[in-house]
């Protein structure tokens, strides 16, 4: 398939009248079709997209050309979107249609953005793989054999295949970063906080963060543009004035040691050529420490399980969701419709939750796990102090075979994937992830880390970066589904 | 095992049980490692940003439509949602 083009282009192409909102969004349409056995989608809503166009064609003809009307977006499937269904990729909510839009879907809406359809995700946004979606496993565009990453798998595999130009995610320990990564595209996860959680399914509510996917920088700034502020339907939403744009200076980039001592050369050779390139713009790059990096995962996976099994206990099969037919009593009701409703590694998590909140474990664990935390976030703060943005892998190898990871494999190695993403999460920071170039053939990420609501700072230098490289535009030959 | 399926509302076939069972072994050998850092005098983080809970007047500002929430109700009646007999 040819290139569909970037979110810019596009809206340009409609401010100059080049072309019809109707004419994209069918052609977007149409991809996703040719396109359906990378599984991209859950949802695709071809009807009310078309609508959509039209009224935003007349609105352009009218008016001129506003915000992102008339633009193509998909959504991750965890934001609830109103009259259409969202699952979650859970079979516990395979049938649930929200009442309501999420605060991001409301704000593109009213920017003017065409809603085409819901993307895949893992369960309940739990992977690093897009494996434990109910709706089947996602494909990787660049080698259909291979994982797209997770958990906003579905969303970085539509813009990796051009179905899309851009997308929404949600990252609690990577989820939109890694898949970026693995799919050869743009991903940023803004400062916890800075883009509302209102109607986003929560997951784990002190990490969870929804963010802008797409295939530049450049684009990822116009969706943020869209998507940020102050909400006060999210009581955690920050009252911070929105992304400036500020204008290009020369900047101290940070290199964490930690997270480049286990990276294989094949991922390190592009990520140090990265470096040289910025060098060459005039930053400067130089080593700094994180001491605390190695502790990462294993108190993510104690914060997150542990949240996660408080949030999920609101499924009850009673309000909404899956409910277990012919129910003995009350009990067995909960217990089925859980149990029916809920995937492995749902079940994986809730337990591991649980476990960790029990009487006498409390605080050996969560306690723990909150106080190493702050030594986390204290590491980066420290290291804000000598340098304006970090620079790390976004992931430790290029994406894997389906498969390598799920179906019986001690879940700890999954888990592990996710080192260079977890401590930005869980210190509340802003993180871009942009492809720098490949590894036998799969794209490999790099991760740029900012201060709190440094967004700006990330973008700027992600957009001097793809101004000077062509990774971000190259594309995979997807093959057409039989 | 049996008492976190019960605290969680869950219950497991067999197979799932014995693959749980192991796996939340590994998962509490993975977070243990956390368990050698120096905390002492530490304060948990419990948000990243030091954010505090900020209230709101008392006030309705915006009420849901009853029946339209209720579509997604596996069971329900007259406005109320059905479950098993819990009083005799």
């Amino acid at each position: 398939m040819d290139n569909l083009g970037t979110l810019t282009g596009i809206r340009d192409a409609l401010g100059a009248k080049a072309a019809s909102s109707v004419e994209i969004v069918r052609d977007c349409i149409r991809r996703i079709d040719t396109a359906r056995h990378v599984n991209a989608f859950i949802t695709v809503c071809e009807e009310d997209a078309l609508g959509h166009a039209a009224r935003a064609d007349a609105a352009i003809a009218r008016d001129g050309m506003r915000g992102l009307l008339g633009v193509p977006i998909a959504h991750k499937d965890i934001f609830c979107t109103d009259g259409v269904r969202t699952t979650c990729a859970s079979r516990m909510l395979e049938n649930f249609v929200s009442p309501y839009d999420a605060t991001v879907v409301a704000r593109l809406r009213a920017a003017g953005a065409v809603m085409v359809g819901k993307t895949n995700m893992d369960e309940f946004a739990m992977g690093s793989t897009n494996e434990t979606s109910f709706f089947g496993p996602v494909a990787n565009p660049w080698d259909v054999g291979r994982v797209p990453g997770g958990s906003s798998g579905g969303s970085a595999a539509a813009l990796a295949a051009g179905l899309v130009p851009a997308a929404t995610g949600t990252d609690t320990g990577g989820s939109i970063r890694q898949p970026a990564a693995f799919c050869g595209v743009s991903g940023l996860k803004p400062t916890y906080g800075r883009v509302s959680r209102f109607g986003m399914v929560a997951f784990a509510s002190s990490l969870d963060q929804g963010g802008p996917m797409a295939r530049s920088a450049a684009d990822l700034r116009l969706l943020l543009h869209h998507m940020e502020g102050h909400d006060p339907r999210d009581s955690t939403s920050a009252d911070e004035a929105p992304t400036p744009h500020a204008p290009q200076r020369t900047m101290n980039v940070g290199i964490p040691r930690e997270y480049w001592a286990d990276l294989g050369e094949d991922v390190a050779r592009p990520l140090e050529e990265a470096v040289e390139s910025l060098r060459r713009l005039g930053h400067r790059c130089h080593e700094v420490s994180l001491p605390h990096t190695a502790f990462a995962v294993p108190v993510y996976y104690v914060v997150a399980s542990a949240e996660a099994s408080t949030n999920l206990s609101r499924y009850d099969g009673v309000r909404y969701g899956h409910r277990a037919g012919e129910p003995a009593d009350l009990d067995d009701l909960y217990r089925r419709s859980r149990s029916e409703g809920f995937g492995i590694e749902v079940k994986r998590r809730i337990l591991t939750g649980t476990y960790t909140l029990s009487v006498g474990y409390y605080d050996a664990y969560y306690g723990q796990a909150q106080r190493v935390r702050r030594l986390i976030r204290q590491d980066f703060l420290d290291a804000f102090g000598q340098v304006d943005v970090l620079l790390t892998p976004a992931t430790p190898t290029p994406a894997p075979a389906l498969g390598a990871l799920t179906g019986g494999v001690d879940p700890t190695v999954m888990y592990k994937q996710d080192v260079y993403t977890v401590p930005a999460s869980l210190a509340g920071l802003p993180a871009l992830s942009i492809p720098c170039g490949f590894a036998d053939g799969l794209p490999v990420g790099l991760q740029l880390i900012g201060p709190h609501f440094a967004e700006d700072r990330l973008l700027a230098l992600g957009e001097a970066f793809q101004r000077e490289t062509d990774w971000h535009l190259r594309t995979p030959t997807v093959p057409e589904a039989a | 095992m049996e008492k976190l399926l019960r605290l969680s509302a869950l219950s497991l076939e067999t197979d799932e049980r014995s693959l749980l069972q192991g796996d939340l072994d590994k998962i509490v050998g993975l977070i243990d490692a956390m368990q050698s850092v120096d905390t002492r005098g530490v304060l948990p983080l419990a948000h990243p940003l030091d954010g505090t809970q900020p209230l709101r007047a008392d006030a309705v500002t915006e009420s849901v439509d009853r029946d339209r929430l209720q579509r997604n109700a596996p069971r329900a009646r007259d406005g109320l949602y059905l479950v098993p007999r819990v009083v005799e």
